[in-house]
C-alpha cells in the first residue's frame, strides 16, 4: 500500500469513512483515487462524470429525435442527399475515432505516471479533435455555399443544430485536453492526475461514440 | 473538492484554525473572511447555501403570491378592471414560473442542502463548489427572469410556453426570451446541483448508514435528483430550439415551413411530468420525518415508503402525454398513458395508507409541524383523487385547460408541496436557527392556509366542470349561470379565500419575525426527534458534527436515546438528546477540515448570465459572457485545493504528507 494510506490510518480526516471504529468489507483503506473512501468504494468525480455523461444522454437524445422527425421536411433549398459528401464526413469521422485511441494511450500513460507520453498522447488526441472540428468548419462552409443556410428549413436547422452541438462538445473537449497539457507541464493540477486524465476521457468517448449515431442516422442512413 | 487539512501543532482541538488568503492563479487571493457579506458570497457552506436558497425561494414565494392576489383580485368582480388582458397573461405565466423554478424547487434544494449532510453523517457535500455554482446559476436565472417586467414586459405563454404561440410572430415581445433564457440558466444550477446531490448521498453516508438505513427524506430527495439528471436535458434541448428560432431565425416550430408544434409539448412535458415529482417528493420526505416523530412511533412499513417513492420516481418518466390527451395522440397512445397515469396513483396511494398507519396507534403530538404534515395527507389525497380523474382520457378531454385542472394542481401542490415545506419550517426552524417558531401563531397560521387553501381552490372545481377557462381574464354577469352554479359567485369565494390565504401566509412572516425578534432559544432536541441532523447543536456548528457518527439503526439518533427493556419489551429512554450532543462535544474529533471559499462559482455564474444577456442584446455581450465564463472555468480548475504551507497562519513546515490529496469540483 501506498504512503497515503498510512497516513490516513494515522490522521483524522474531515471524511466520514476515514478514521473509523468500524471498517465493513469494502471500505477497509483502499484508496479510490482521491486519498480517501467513500460509502460505495467509486471515486466522487467519476461517479460525477458518469452522471453528467447519463444527462448529456438525453441531451443528444432530443436533438436526434427533433432531427428525425424533421429531416425529411425540406420546403426550399438543397436536399441532403445533393450536399452530403459522405466520403470527406468518412475520413474526419475515422480522424475522430481514432482519437479515442490516442486517447486511450493518454489514459494509460498517466496511469503509469509518464508524464511526457501522457502530454504527447494529449496533444494528439486535441490534434485530432481539432482536426474534426476543421473538417466540421469546412462542411458547413460548403454547405451553406450551396444554399443549405441554418434558417433554410426545418430540415436544415435541425441539421445544423444537431451536428452544431456535437461540435461545440468536441471542441469543449479539444480545450480541456490542451488546457489538461498545460497544466501538466507546469505542475499545476489539484488532484489524482491519472484521474483527471480519465474523466475527461471519458468525456472525450462520449462525444465519439455520440458522434458515430450521429453520423450513422444523418449521414448513412438515406431520409 | 476544495479541502484544506491541516496538522494541529498539540493535540488540543482547533477547530477554526485561522487560515491566510492562498494564491488562487496567481492574482486572486482565495477569501477566507468569516463575517459579513463575503462569508455569504462566496461561501461552500452546505449551511449557509442551503440558508440563501431559503431566502431566495421565500422572497420569491411572496413575489408569485403577490401575483397570484393580483389574478384572483382581477376575477373578484365581473369585467375586473385591474389588468388588461395582456398584463394577465404575463401574470399568470409568471405566477407559474415563479412558484415552480424559483420558489418550489429552490425551496426543495434549501432543505436537501442543509440537511442532507447533517442527515447523513457528513461534514459537507461531495462537491461544495459546485454547490455554490448551482446557487449562484439559479440566481441568475431568477433575475433574468424577472428583468424582463422591466424591460419590455415578461413572458405572456403560459407556465409551458406552448408552440407557435411562443414563435416570434405571437410573442414578438422580449419576454418570452427572457423566460426561456432564464429557465435555462436556473435549469443549469439544478442540474449541476442534482449530480452533487447524487454523488452525496451515495458516497458520502456515515459508516454503517446503508441506504435502507437512511431517512427517507434523503431517499427522496435521492430520486427527485435522478429526475432532474434526466428530465431537465430534455427541456434544455425544447429551450435551445425555441431560443434559435427567436434570436437566430431558425424554422422549429415555424408551422409554415411544416412544422410539428406537437415536438414542443413533447419535449416539454417529458421534462414537466417528472417536474411534477420533483415538487413533491420532498414535502413526502419531509413529512416522513415528521409523522414518526410526532406520532412516537417509528415510520410504518420504511421500505415500502422508500420504494413507492423510487417507483413514483421511475413511473414519473412514462406518463407525460397524459397533457396532451387533448391533442389527438390516437388511441393507442392515449390507452397506454391512461394506464401508466392510473397505475402511479398506487404507490402514491401506499403512501397515504403508510403515513396514516404511522399514526395510527401512535401517540400524537399536534404541533405545528405535525398539523401541516396531516394537512398534506388531506389535501394530497384529495388533489390525488382529481388527479385520477384526470387520468380517465375521455373526462380528461372534458376538462382539459379548464378550472378544474387549476383545482386539481393547486391541491397538489399548495395543499401537498406548501403544506410540506411549512411541515418542514416548523420542525426544522429550531435546528437552523436556534429559536423555536410561536406554536401559538403557528396554529393560526396552519388553520387560516387550510381555509383558504380550501376556500381558494375548492370552488374550482365547480368552476371547472361548469367551464370556466382556465385563462380567462374576465368574466360577465350576464353570461355567469344561475343558482349554485353561478361563475360570479364561486369566483368571489376564492378570491375571498385567497385573501385569507395571503393572510395565513402572513402570519408565518410575522411569526419569523416575532421569533427572531423574541424567540426563546430553542432545547438540542425539541421534539425527541429520530435523525442524525439533531445529534449535534442548533444551529449546527461549521464542521457539522463534533465527531462522525457511526450508525447501526435506522432512525440512529432514536435508538441512541431508547433502549429495548429486555422484560417488558417497551423503549426505555437512557439518554436524552442533550446528554448526546454534550457526549460527542466531548469527544470531539482533533482535527477537522473544511472547505475553503472560493470566488469563482459566483463569478461564473456572472459570465453565464451577462451570456443570457448577449444572447437577446448582442453578440458583443455573448462574448463577454464567455470569456468571463472561460476566464473563471479556469480559476475554478487551477485554485490550490491544496492550501500551501505558507497559507496557514502560523505557517507550517513539513506537514506535506498529512494534506488530503483534493481533487477536481
Amino acid at each position: 500500500m501506498t504512503h497515503r494510506c498510512l497516513v490516513a490510518k494515522k490522521r483524522k480526516s474531515w471524511h466520514p469513512l476515514d478514521d473509523v471504529a468500524v471498517l465493513t468489507s469494502h471500505d477497509t483503506g483502499h484508496d479510490t483515487g482521491n486519498g480517501h473512501s467513500t460509502s460505495t468504494g467509486l471515486s466522487n468525480n467519476k461517479m460525477a462524470m458518469w452522471l453528467f455523461l447519463g444527462s448529456e444522454c438525453l441531451l443528444f437524445g432530443g436533438l436526434i429525435s427533433t432531427y428525425m422527425l424533421y429531416r425529411g421536411r425540406i420546403t426550399q433549398g438543397p436536399r441532403p442527399s445533393q450536399i452530403f459528401d459522405i466520403p470527406f464526413t468518412s475520413v474526419s469521422s475515422f480522424v475522430l475515432l481514432m482519437s479515442s485511441l490516442t486517447m486511450v494511450l493518454a489514459v494509460t500513460s498517466a496511469q503509469r505516471k509518464d508524464n511526457e507520453r501522457t502530454k504527447l498522447w494529449l496533444t494528439i488526441t486535441a490534434l485530432l479533435g481539432a482536426t474534426f472540428v476543421g473538417g466540421q468548419v469546412y462542411e458547413f462552409t460548403a454547405f451553406y455555399n450551396e444554399g443549405l443556410g441554418f434558417t433554410t428549413n426545418l430540415f436544415s436547422s435541425s441539421f445544423y443544430t444537431l451536428t452544431g452541438f456535437h461540435g461545440v462538445h468536441v471542441t469543449v473537449g479539444v480545450i480541456m485536453l490542451l488546457s489538461l497539457r498545460g497544466i501538466i507541464s507546469a505542475n499545476k493540477d489539484t488532484g489524482d492526475r491519472a484521474e483527471v486524465v480519465e474523466l475527461i476521457g471519458l468525456y472525450w468517448h462520449f462525444v465519439d461514440i455520440v458522434w458515430i449515431i450521429i453520423f450513422t442516422l444523418v449521414y448513412l442512413i438515406p431520409a | 473538492m476544495a479541502i484544506i487539512e491541516r496538522p494541529a501543532p498539540t493535540a488540543s482541538v482547533s477547530l477554526r484554525a485561522p487560515v491566510t488568503p492562498a494564491q488562487s492563479m496567481g492574482i486572486v487571493r482565495r477569501p477566507v473572511t468569516s463575517t459579513g457579506w463575503k462569508s455569504w458570497v462566496f461561501t461552500v457552506d452546505h449551511k449557509k447555501i442551503g440558508i440563501m436558497y431559503g431566502v431566495f425561494a421565500m422572497f420569491f414565494f411572496i413575489v408569485g403570491g403577490v401575483e397570484a392576489l393580483l389574478i384572483r383580485l382581477q376575477l373578484a368582480t365581473p369585467d375586473g378592471k385591474i389588468l388588461s388582458a395582456d398584463l394577465y397573461n404575463q401574470m399568470f405565466t409568471m405566477h407559474a414560473t415563479t412558484m415552480i423554478f424559483l420558489f418550489a424547487m429552490p425551496m426543495a434544494a434549501a432543505f436537501a442542502n442543509y440537511f442532507l449532510p447533517l442527515q447523513l453523517g457528513a461534514r459537507d457535500v461531495a462537491f461544495p463548489r459546485l454547490n455554490a455554482l448551482g446557487l449562484w446559476l439559479l440566481v441568475a436565472g431568477g433575475l433574468i427572469l424577472n428583468a424582463s417586467w422591466f424591460l419590455g414586459g415578461a413572458a405572456d405563454g403560459g407556465w409551458f410556453m406552448y408552440s407557435p404561440n411562443s414563435g416570434p410572430v405571437f410573442s414578438p415581445s422580449n419576454g418570452v426570451d427572457f423566460w426561456t433564457l432564464g429557465v435555462q440558466i436556473a435549469g443549469f444550477g439544478s442540474l449541476i446541483g442534482s449530480i452533487n446531490l447524487i454523488v452525496t448521498i451515495l458516497n458520502m453516508r456515515a459508516p454503517g448508514m446503508t441506504l435502507m438505513k437512511m431517512p427517507v427524506f434523503c431517499w427522496m430527495i435521492l430520486v427527485v435528483q435522478f429526475l432532474l439528471v434526466f428530465s431537465l436535458p430534455v427541456i434544455t434541448v425544447a429551450l435551445v430550439l425555441l431560443t434559435f428560432q427567436r434570436s437566430f431565425g431558425a424554422t422549429f416550430f415555424d408551422v409554415a415551413q411544416g412544422a410539428d408544434p406537437l415536438l414542443w409539448q413533447h419535449l416539454f412535458w417529458i421534462f414537466g411530468h417528472p417536474e411534477v415529482y420533483v415538487l413533491i417528493l420532498p414535502a413526502f420526505g419531509i413529512i416522513s420525518e415528521v409523522l414518526p416523530t410526532f406520532s412516537r412511533k417509528p415510520l410504518f412499513g420504511y421500505p415500502f415508503v422508500v420504494f413507492s417513492g423510487a417507483s413514483i420516481g421511475l413511473v414519473g418518466f412514462g406518463v407525460w402525454s397524459h397533457h396532451m390527451f387533448a391533442t389527438g395522440l390516437g388511441p393507442i397512445s392515449v390507452a397506454a398513458f391512461s394506464i401508466a397515469t392510473m397505475a402511479i396513483a398506487i404507490p402514491t396511494g401506499v403512501k397515504i395508507f403508510n403515513w396514516t398507519l404511522t399514526m395510527w396507534g401512535g401517540k400524537i403530538w399536534y404541533s405545528t409541524a405535525m398539523k401541516f404534515a396531516i394537512g398534506l395527507i388531506v389535501l394530497f389525497t384529495i388533489g390525488g383523487l382529481s388527479g385520477v380523474t384526470h387520468a380517465v382520457a375521455p373526462s380528461d378531454t372534458q376538462q382539459t385547460d379548464t378550472y378544474y385542472i387549476v383545482a386539481h394542481f393547486h391541491y397538489v401542490l399548495f395543499g401537498g408541496m406548501v403544506f410540506g415545506l411549512f411541515s418542514g419550517f416548523y420542525y426544522w426552524w429550531p435546528k437552523v436557527f436556534g429559536k423555536m417558531l410561536n406554536e401559538k401563531l403557528g396554529g393560526w397560521n396552519f388553520w387560516l392556509m387550510v381555509i383558504g387553501m380550501n376556500m381558494t381552490f375548492g370552488p374550482m372545481h365547480i368552476l371547472g366542470l361548469q367551464g370556466q377557462p382556465r385563462r380567462m381574464y374576465v368574466w360577465t354577469e350576464a353570461r355567469a349561470g344561475e343558482g349554485f352554479f353561478n361563475f360570479g359567485f364561486w369566483n368571489r369565494v376564492a378570491s375571498f379565500g385567497s385573501l385569507i390565504l395571503a393572510i395565513g401566509v402572513l402570519l408565518f412572516l410575522i411569526n419569523v419575525v416575532h421569533t427572531t425578534r423574541k424567540g426563546k432559544p430553542a432545547p438540542l432536541d425539541p421534539w425527541d426527534a429520530r435523525t442524525l441532523e439533531w445529534i449535534t447543536t442548533s444551529p449546527p456548528k461549521e464542521h457539522n458534527f463534533d465527531r462522525i457518527p457511526v450508525v447501526h439503526h435506522l432512525d440512529d439518533f432514536f435508538h441512541r436515546k431508547y433502549q429495548e427493556d429486555a422484560t417488558t419489551g417497551a423503549m426505555v429512554q437512557i439518554a436524552t438528546g442533550e446528554q448526546l450532543v454534550r457526549d460527542e462535544e466531548a469527544n470531539a474529533d482533533a482535527h477537522i477540515h473544511l472547505p475553503s471559499p472560493s470566488y469563482w462559482p459566483i463569478a461564473i455564474a456572472i459570465g453565464v448570465g451577462t451570456l443570457g444577456m448577449g444572447v437577446v442584446y448582442g453578440v458583443p455581450i455573448m462574448i463577454v459572457g464567455v470569456l468571463i465564463i472561460l476566464g473563471s472555468s479556469f480559476g475554478f480548475v487551477l485554485e490550490p485545493s491544496v492550501a500551501d504551507d505558507i497559507d496557514y497562519d502560523p505557517p507550517m513546515s513539513g506537514g506535506q504528507e498529512t494534506k488530503e490529496l483534493a481533487p477536481l469540483g
